[in-house]
C-alpha cells in the first residue's frame, strides 16, 4: 500500500503536461505469421541516454497468435477523484490483449521497466465464460476498474451475439462481467472513451470479426458493411443514450479522442475511407443541451496512382487512399495528429477551433506508392499508431495496421519501425533523425504506451483552469 | 466512565472527529474544487462550489444521524444501557478489524453519478463507518446525568432528549467536517492550486481503522 497517490497521476492535463518527460516507451510486437511469440517491446526514448532509440528490454509471451493490438494502464489519473476512490492505486500494470486469442497479459513494469515481467495470464475460456464477449481491444481506467471493450461477441467466429464492454478488478484483475445494462441499436465495437465528470461514453465501429481477421473483405466495404455509426452513454447508468450515424459511406469510425479537459464537451473521431470518393475524414462531436452532435470537420482527398504501383486491391480504383487509421490529440486539445496510413502522412491539425480543424504540420514517410524514406532507415508501411508526450513536444508512431490487412495493402511486408517526430512552438513536425527503433527479425509493431502516462491513456477529472 | 464529568472532552471529540473527516480528499472536498472549476461561467463558480459543499455536507450530516438515532431510541431501555454500550464498542472494533483485513474499496461507489454528490457524501461515510466513530462518544453524552435521574424521567421525554443529542452531535461534527473540508477546497479553487490535491491526500486507510478500533476498545473499557 502506498502512502501517497502515484507520482504519475495529475489532476489536470496540465499539470500532466508540466511533469517530467517520459524516458521509456512500451511498444507492442506482433508476429504477422504467428510463427513466434508476441511481445512487449521496452524502448529507451531519453535522448540523452546511449540506448536512445533501442528497445532495451522485452517481455516475450509463452504463447503464438495472440496478435497484439492495443493495450493500457491499470490505474490513470482519474484514480485523482474522490468519487472512484482509487487515489493510492499504481500505475504499474499494463494490460495487454491479444486481439485474435482473446488471452489478456498483465505485465507489471516495476521496479523499472527494464525488468517488466509477467505478472498474470487471463485464458480466453474465462472471458468467454464470462462476459460472452472476444477479441478485448481498447483498455481505459475508469470509475468501477478497468474496462475493455471487445470487437466479438460469443462463439467461434465471434457473431454469436453482440460485442461490448467488460469489465475487470483494477486490483486482482478478475475478470467481473459485461459492463452494459442496456446497449441500445450497438451491434459493433471499436474505440470507446469518456468524460467522467460530465458522466457519457462514446464508443465507435470497426467490424465483426469475420470482416477483419482474415482481411479486408471488399464485398463488404463496397457494400458499406463495416461501422459507420457513433454511440453515446450513460456512464455510470451503464446504458446506452444515443446513436449518430455518419452515413453508411463513411466506413470504420475508429479512435475517439474526446477533449482531455473536461469541460470542453467536444471530441474527434476519424473515419477511414468514404466508399463514394476514398476520403478519409476527421468529424466533430459535441454535446448541447444534453444532446449529441456529429459533423465533418475535415477531409483528406485520395491520391491518383497507376493501377501498376498499386496491390491488387486497389487497382480497380487507380488511386490511394490515405486511409485514416488513428488519430491522437494534444493533452492541450489543440493539436490532433491523424495517421493517413495508405498515403503515408502524418498530419498535424491545428483543433483549437474543434469545429474547424487547420493543417498545421505533415511528414510524408511511406506510403503504398509515394515510399517516401526516413532519414535513418528503410520504412515500410505507413505512419499508424500515433503516441504524443505528455508535454505535446514530441510524437511517436509506428507502421503496422493489422496482420492480414497489412499483407493486403503492403504485400512488400511491414517490418516493425518505430519513429519520432519533434513539434514546433506553433505546430510544424521535423524527423528525430538519430530515433529509428530496429525491432528482432519478423516482427511488427503496432501501439506505443509512454511512461507515465501519454495523450491516449489519462482521463482527467478536474479542468487545466 | 464512572466519576468526573467528560462532557467537554466528549464533545472536542465530535469536533476533532469532523475536522478529520473533513480534511481527508477522501470524504470529498476535491469535488467542491471540481464543482467550481467545470463551471464555464466564473461568476457562477462560488454558487457552485458552495452547492457542492452543501451536498456533502448534507449528505454526511445524514450518515451521522441514521447512525446515531436508532442509538437515540435504545438509550430509552435504560436497564439495558451497559449491554447496548458494550454492543455499540463490539460493533466499532469489528468493523474496523473488517476494514483493515478487507482492504479494498466498495466498487458500487463508483456507480454513483457525479451529480449526486449528496448521495455518494452519505454512502462514503457509511462505507468508512465514520457514523459508527461518533456512537460512543454519543452514548458517553447521553447518558450522563439522566442516568442518575431515571426515577423521575417519563421514558418519552428521555427518549426526546436523546433523539436531540443525537442530532447535535451529528450537526456539530458535520458543521466542523464542512468548515475543514470548505476551508481547504476553497484555498485550493483560489490559491494552492490542484497540485495540492495529489499532494495533500495520505493513505490513512489503515490508521482509520486503527482509530475505529482503538475508539470502540476505549468504550468497551469504559463500560465496565
Amino acid at each position: 500500500m502506498n502512502m501517497r497517490p502515484d507520482p504519475t497521476f495529475y489532476a489536470s492535463p496540465k499539470l500532466a503536461m508540466e511533469a517530467p518527460a517520459e524516458t521509456y516507451a512500451y511498444t507492442l510486437m506482433l508476429s504477422p505469421d504467428f510463427s513466434q511469440p508476441d511481445a512487449l517491446g521496452v524502448v529507451d526514448v531519453n535522448p540523452g541516454s546511449a540506448d536512445y532509440g533501442k528497445i532495451v528490454h522485452t517481455v516475450t509471451m509463452p504463447n503464438t497468435g495472440d496478435e497484439f493490438h492495443h493495450f493500457g494502464w491499470n490505474a490513470c489519473s482519474s484514480a485523482l477523484s474522490p468519487l472512484t476512490g482509487h487515489a493510492f492505486l499504481e500505475r504499474r500494470y499494463l494490460i495487454i490483449p491479444g486481439l485474435r486469442s482473446s488471452r489478456i497479459y498483465v505485465i507489471d513494469t516495476k521496479p523499472s521497466p527494464t525488468e517488466a515481467k509477467i505478472h498474470k495470464i487471463i485464458e480466453p475460456e474465462e472471458v468467454f465464460r464470462k462476459t460472452g464477449y472476444s477479441r478485448p481491444h481498447t483498455i481505459h481506467c475508469g470509475p468501477e476498474g478497468i474496462y475493455i471493450s471487445c470487437l466479438g461477441g460469443g462463439g467461434a467466429d465471434g457473431t454469436d451475439g453482440p460485442p461490448g464492454i467488460f469489465l475487470m478488478d483494477c486490483e486482482t484483475f478478475d475478470v467481473l462481467g459485461r459492463w452494459e445494462i442496456e446497449r441500445g441499436p450497438q451491434d459493433k465495437h471499436y474505440d470507446f472513451w469518456w468524460n467522467l465528470p460530465r458522466d457519457y461514453m462514446v464508443s465507435s465501429e470497426w467490424a465483426l470479426p469475420p470482416q477483419f481477421e482474415n482481411g479486408l473483405v471488399p464485398e463488404d466495404l463496397l457494400a458499406n458493411k463495416y461501422g459507420h455509426r457513433l454511440h453515446f452513454w450513460d456512464l455510470r447508468e451503464r446504458r446506452h443514450a444515443q446513436v449518430i450515424d455518419l452515413g453508411e459511406n463513411h466506413q470504420m469510425a475508429l479512435e475517439v479522442r474526446p477533449a482531455h479537459d473536461p469541460t470542453r464537451e467536444y471530441g474527434f473521431v476519424g473515419v477511414v475511407v468514404d466508399t463514394t470518393n476514398l476520403e478519409g475524414s476527421i468529424w466533430t462531436w459535441w454535446r448541447e443541451d444534453g444532446k449529441f452532435h456529429c459533423k465533418k470537420t475535415a477531409t483528406i482527398p485520395p491520391e491518383p496512382a497507376s493501377k501498376d504501383d498499386l496491390p491488387p486491391l486497389l487497382q480497380g480504383f487507380e488511386a490511394v487512399p490515405p486511409l485514416v487509421t488513428d488519430i491522437d490529440l494534444s493533452l492541450d486539445d489543440r493539436f490532433l495528429y491523424v495517421s493517413c496510413w495508405g498515403t503515408g502522412e502524418m498530419r498535424q491539425y491545428d483543433v483549437s477551433d474543434p469545429m474547424n480543424p487547420t493543417l498545421a504540420g505533415s511528414l510524408h514517410i511511406g506510403g503504398i506508392t509515394r515510399k517516401a524514406a526516413h532519414p535513418a532507415g528503410a520504412y515500410k508501411g505507413g505512419p499508424q499508431m500515433v503516441e504524443i508526450s505528455r508535454d505535446g513536444k514530441r510524437v511517436y508512431w509506428t507502421n503496422s495496421l493489422y496482420s492480414t490487412w497489412d499483407d493486403q495493402f503492403y504485400p512488400d511486408g511491414v517490418p516493425g519501425a518505430m519513429v519520432k517526430a519533434d513539434v514546433g512552438e506553433n505546430g510544424g513536425l521535423t524527423f528525430d533523425e538519430k530515433f529509428f527503433v530496429q525491432f528482432p527479425e519478423g516482427y511488427r509493431s503496432h501501439q506505443i504506451r509512454l511512461e507515465g502516462g501519454d495523450c491516449s491513456t489519462d482521463s482527467f477529472c478536474y479542468p487545466s483552469a | 466512565m464512572a466519576g468526573g464529568d467528560w462532557r467537554l472532552e466528549l464533545w472536542a471529540l465530535v469536533i476533532a472527529s469532523g475536522l478529520y473527516h473533513g480534511l481527508s480528499p477522501g470524504m470529498g472536498w476535491p469535488l467542491a474544487v471540481s464543482a467550481a472549476l467545470m463551471e464555464g461561467a466564473r461568476e457562477r463558480r462560488g454558487r457552485a462550489f458552495l452547492g457542492a459543499l452543501g451536498a456533502l455536507a448534507a449528505g454526511h450530516f445524514a450518515a451521522m444521524a441514521v447512525v446515531l438515532l436508532p442509538f437515540g431510541l435504545l438509550t430509552m431501555l435504560v436497564a439495558w444501557s451497559r449491554e447496548i454500550r458494550i454492543a455499540a464498542a463490539l460493533a466499532l472494533i469489528l468493523f474496523g478489524l473488517g476494514l483493515l483485513i478487507y482492504r479494498r474499496h466498495p466498487r458500487a461507489l463508483g456507480r454513483i453519478k457525479p451529480s449526486r454528490l449528496m448521495l455518494w457524501s452519505f454512502a462514503i461515510a457509511m462505507a468508512h463507518g465514520a457514523g459508527l466513530m461518533l456512537v460512543p462518544i454519543y452514548l458517553g453524552l447521553c447518558t450522563r446525568e439522566e442516568l442518575q435521574e431515571i426515577g423521575h424521567q417519563a421514558a418519552l421525554t428521555l427518549m426526546a432528549g436523546n433523539l436531540a443529542m443525537a442530532l447535535a452531535v451529528a450537526l456539530v461534527h458535520t458543521m466542523a467536517m464542512i468548515a475543514a473540508g470548505g476551508l481547504i477546497a476553497w484555498l485550493v479553487f483560489r490559491t494552492l492550486g490542484l497540485k495540492f490535491i495529489s499532494a495533500s491526500w495520505l493513505n490513512l486507510d489503515a490508521l482509520w481503522a486503527t482509530s475505529l478500533v482503538l475508539v470502540g476498545a476505549l468504550a468497551l473499557w469504559a463500560a465496565y
